[in-house]
């Protein structure tokens, strides 16, 4: 039985998570000029058509790419002592400390929570007919799997193999998939949720929902 | 209860007058609404004999101010004229000067596009003892002021679509068409049948439509005005404008502003002023025939001796056009040209025309329109070799006349007789010969030619190839190759994203790859010259028109300096090269647009060129290639003079079209706006370079008009495509094989080279 209480508590003292940005290659990098407690924003717009704050030029050939900043967030630290010199593909160049969302807090508290059902291999997945019809006509929750139940049908080149689920009972809580996506392998697939835990799951989730106060 | 009425009339006066001017002070303003207040004040107390005296009193004070406003208007106060609420609109048109009518096609927001009107009406006329009825089709643009669901006069493509469709009405019903311009501009989505590309079918429709056309002018603004303005006749009313582009708009490009910011209302005013839009100036350059005086401070729907004014002035107009082609001539036509107004209405004169002289009114209005915009081009060709061109120009017609239209045309006939009896023969010659090669064969044997022959086939096919032969010769050397591809670095695609292609090297990617990414296609940007010279043969081609020049006509602040500028960077004089040029042993002449010449923007003399190039090819009766290395749209600092370059080319193009020739259009980089929105647009056969953006506005404009964000790949020539705005996508690297295969395959009956 996992203490939601506990972990909630956990995310509430550190809301935040670190993204450590990379060289995505090797070149020669010059910082953007930012600083620590800068803010920085992620790609934007309605079709997510303009790109995050520039953090760092990297050349190579000369040849200028930029680094911007994936999501939104504060400069925890930036690695200046890099300016201008030579670094090699995956040396962190800054540190963004990322104000966590309440969609991501949700599903942080989710994938502790539930039992996730991971893919074997990378393949596309499809739920068995029936139990897909079950998902559409009367939603995810009405679905319930026991271990040894054939679930789910795995399609890789150009063949189907039935995929039993093994694991604890209970019911279908979320789906991690969509229809005709690849899937990597060891990525959920879906997320299974004790019965008798599911109100307070819920309970959690409604928490959350009006609790956390999104930053903007 | 009068006198409540009076009051309120005086009041709408004054908020009226306030928000013409703005925020500038007015002595006259200021005492109208002291007076005004006074009055108000004493009402209670002042007995109703003395009231009247002093609303009587303060309505001519009104008026007298009116008139002294009226003399002090500025540019952009007649734009706020024109945008108010109280100003007239197309249906007081309707109510007020036309004897009755019916609305065509729509029914308030249950329409097709509720911002483009269309009607039928009639003038009711007594002449003499006869109660006469002449038909008209009235189309144009209703702003509906208050009416969401006009959208401002803002007529998207199906409206145009619809305006289009009704003239053809009015042309088969032999009726005159009386448009009315009323629109800040049309509305900017891609949507079939396209922005852009409707009000290219509206130009190139009505550069030969067979039926009088009249049109108003209240609000020209750009690309919205001239899908029903082309006419025969334009009358502009004094306090409208007519212009290329909003004054806020310019501002806007002025003041290098982005992102919503705006422009300072000082900025506005003085661009507002150098564009040249209003009535008086457009007179003065010739793109309009005549004014129609408005009441002090613009009309307003109580007018109503302005509205008599504009019946006579239409009756007046249509009347002109109608009798300057008319067969028979009599003291009428004297009349009517007395141009005394006030005859109009006594003066019947039927409106319905014969077949030629409906062929003469399309011949004049083309010829009206090939004059205009003389003014606003510099021509640096000396006095002797214009004279020797319009020589050869003439020899040119004569041979082509003698030998295209006098002889070819019985060659023609002969060549098809001759093809027939050739096609009769040979069956005729194979049904009697073939049973006698066959039994020949029988008896002699021919085997050994057979097997010789087979071997022959099977030796071609199975052979390993052999780069002596030239067949495995990779990579191509171009003529020429963009300078850029000697810097040693590399570059990254921009699909990187998506494509993961990996790095380029410049050199690699700009000479031999033609700026192709070869992993995912991208196009970058090419220079013009790289298609001059690799496509169209530049270094072995006849340039013509070298010397039209482009100028600055309305003496637009600092514009000299930019032209100046652009003329130096580039080498050339405007930003249309024409020339003559042989693809594959098909001779044609080509007009370039080059983007780096002030974003290949069109001005007079860019038009001018592309009439010529499209003259030339008619009397030498080659193909007409249009390629578009980029254009950003009408050169907004020649104002009207620009604009105007929309319908003169169109009918150039189309006069071209009509006398069979092929017109190809191939679109590079970006286009955008009038070009493509009228003499590019109307092309049956349009093809784009790949990665190029079509549209009508750009994402910038788009943005700003209508407020919706749109998808970066909005323009793209895929989309374009699928859209069906254009009708191919190629190549760089295939242009030329391309463009021979279409001169081969779309002439057709189309072509004299042939």
């Amino acid at each position: 039985m996992l203490n939601i209480k506990e972990l909630l508590d956990k995310v509430k003292a550190s809301p935040y998570r670190e993204i450590v940005v990379c060289a995505p290659h090797t070149g020669v990098v010059e910082f953007a000029g930012l600083k620590v407690g800068d803010k920085v924003s992620g790609r934007r717009g309605d079709f997510m058509e303009k790109p995050g704050t520039l953090l760092a030029n990297l050349t190579r050939e000369k040849n200028t790419k930029t680094i911007t900043a994936p999501e939104k967030g504060e400069i925890e630290s930036v690695r200046t002592e890099l300016e201008g010199q030579f670094v090699e593909a995956g040396e962190p160049l800054v540190t963004i400390k990322h104000f966590l969302t309440r969609k991501e807090v949700i599903e942080l508290i989710l994938q502790e929570a539930l039992y996730l059902f991971r893919a074997p291999e990378r393949a596309k997945y499809y739920f068995v007919p029936e139990v897909d019809q079950k998902l559409k006509v009367s939603g995810k929750r009405s679905v319930k799997v026991s271990e040894g139940m054939e679930l789910m049908i795995v399609s890789r080149m150009k063949r189907e193999t039935p995929l039993s689920y093994s694991g604890p009972e209970g019911i279908i809580y979320s789906v991690y998939f969509g229809r005709g996506d690849n899937v990597d392998e060891g990525e959920p697939l879906i997320g299974i949720c004790p019965e008798d835990q599911l109100t307070v799951i819920q309970d959690v989730v409604a928490r959350i929902q009006s609790e956390w106060e999104e930053e903007v | 209860m009068d006198i409540d009425r009076k009051i309120q009339d005086l009041k709408d006066r004054l908020s009226y007058v306030c928000d013409i001017f703005g925020d500038k002070e007015d002595d006259n303003i200021r005492l109208l609404t002291a007076k005004l207040q006074d009055l108000l004040d004493k009402e209670q107390n002042l007995p109703g004999s003395v009231l009247v005296e002093e609303v009587g009193r303060l309505d001519e004070l009104f008026d007298f101010c009116e008139r002294k406003l009226d003399t002090v208007l500025t540019p952009m106060d007649k734009v706020r004229i024109v945008r108010h609420p109280q100003r007239i609109c197309l249906k007081d048109i309707l109510e007020n000067v036309y004897d009755n009518y019916t609305e065509i096609g729509g029914r308030g927001e249950f329409n097709i596009d509720p911002s483009m009107l269309i009607a039928r009406a009639y003038f009711t006329r007594r002449v003499g003892d006869k109660v006469i009825n002449q038909m008209v089709m009235v189309i144009g643009q209703e702003k509906g002021h208050g009416e969401a669901f006009r959208n401002g006069g803002s007529v998207k493509p199906w409206g145009n679509a619809k305006a289009l469709h009704y003239m053809k009405v009015a042309e088969t019903e032999n009726i005159p068409v009386h448009t009315f311009v009323f629109t800040p501009g049309a509305y900017p989505i891609e949507d079939w049948p396209g922005a852009a590309q409707q009000i290219a079918r509206n130009l190139y429709e009505m550069a030969a439509l067979r039926a009088p056309v009249i049109s108003v002018f209240s609000e020209g603004g750009s690309g919205g005005a001239e899908a029903v303005g082309l006419a025969d006749r334009r009358i502009m009313l004094s306090h409208g404008y007519y212009s290329v582009i909003s004054p806020e708009g310019a501002a806007a490009i002025e003041g290098g502003l982005r992102g919503g910011d705006r422009a300072t209302p000082e900025l506005i005013e003085k661009c507002a002023k150098q564009l040249c839009i209003t009535a008086d100036d457009n007179l003065q350059n010739g793109y309009i025939d005549k004014i129609i005086q408005e009441p002090p401070l613009g009309a307003r729907p109580n007018h109503y001796e302005f509205f008599r004014e504009l019946r006579r002035e239409l009756i007046q107009a249509t009347n002109e056009a109608v009798s300057e082609v008319k067969s028979m001539k009599l003291y009428r036509a004297m009349a009517v040209r007395a141009r005394r107004s006030d005859d109009a209405e006594a003066i019947f004169m039927r409106w319905t025309l014969s077949r030629s002289a409906l062929s003469r009114l399309v011949e004049l209005r083309q010829r009206k329109f090939r004059a205009m915009s003389r003014h606003a081009r510099l021509d640096g060709t000396g006095i002797f070799k214009r004279m020797v061109a319009s020589t050869k120009s003439s020899v040119e017609a004569v041979h082509s006349y003698l030998r295209y239209d006098l002889l070819g045309k019985q060659k023609r006939r002969l060549d098809v007789m001759v093809e027939e009896l050739g096609a009769e023969a040979h069956l005729v010659r194979q049904k009697l010969l073939m049973p006698l090669k066959r039994t020949l064969d029988k008896t002699m044997g021919s085997e050994t030619m057979e097997a010789k022959k087979g071997e022959e086939v099977r030796e071609m096919l199975t052979r390993l190839s052999c780069p002596e032969d030239g067949a495995c010769l990779v990579g191509s050397e171009w003529a020429w190759t963009s300078p850029r591809s000697q810097e040693d670095r590399t570059i990254s695609c921009p699909n990187v994203r998506t494509h993961h292609c990996p790095d380029l090297w410049v050199p690699d990617l700009f000479g031999d790859f033609a700026g192709v990414c070869p992993s995912c296609g991208h196009h970058f940007p090419m220079e013009y010259k790289w298609y001059l010279e690799n496509v169209f043969d530049y270094g072995e081609s006849k340039e013509f028109n070298r010397e039209l020049e482009s100028m600055n006509p309305l003496n637009y602040e600092q514009f000299e300096l930019k032209l100046d500028k652009a003329k130096e960077k580039t080498g050339l004089k405007s930003a249309c090269i024409t020339f003559e040029t042989v693809i594959e042993d098909v001779e044609a002449v080509v007009a370039v647009l080059c983007a780096p010449f002030r974003g290949g923007s069109v001005g007079a003399a860019e038009g001018e060129k592309f009439i010529r190039a499209a003259e030339r090819a008619g009397r030498k009766r080659q193909p007409f290639i249009a390629y578009v290395h980029g254009t950003a749209g009408i050169r907004i600092q020649e104002g009207v003079n620009g604009v105007i370059q929309m319908p003169r080319c169109t009918i150039a193009v189309r006069r071209y079209i009509d006398a069979g020739g092929l017109y190809l259009v191939l679109y590079d980089t970006n286009s955008y706006a009038g070009p493509v929105a009228s003499f590019l647009g109307c092309s049956p056969y349009q093809f784009a370079v790949q990665s190029s953006n079509i549209g009508f506005a750009g994402p910038g404009v788009i943005a700003e008009t209508t407020g919706m964000a749109i998808a970066p790949d909005y323009h793209r020539a895929y989309h374009a495509l699928s859209r069906g705005h254009i009708h191919g996508i190629w190549d760089r690297r295939e242009v030329k094989k391309n463009l021979h295969q279409s001169l081969l395959t779309m002439g057709g009956r189309n072509l004299y080279y042939r």
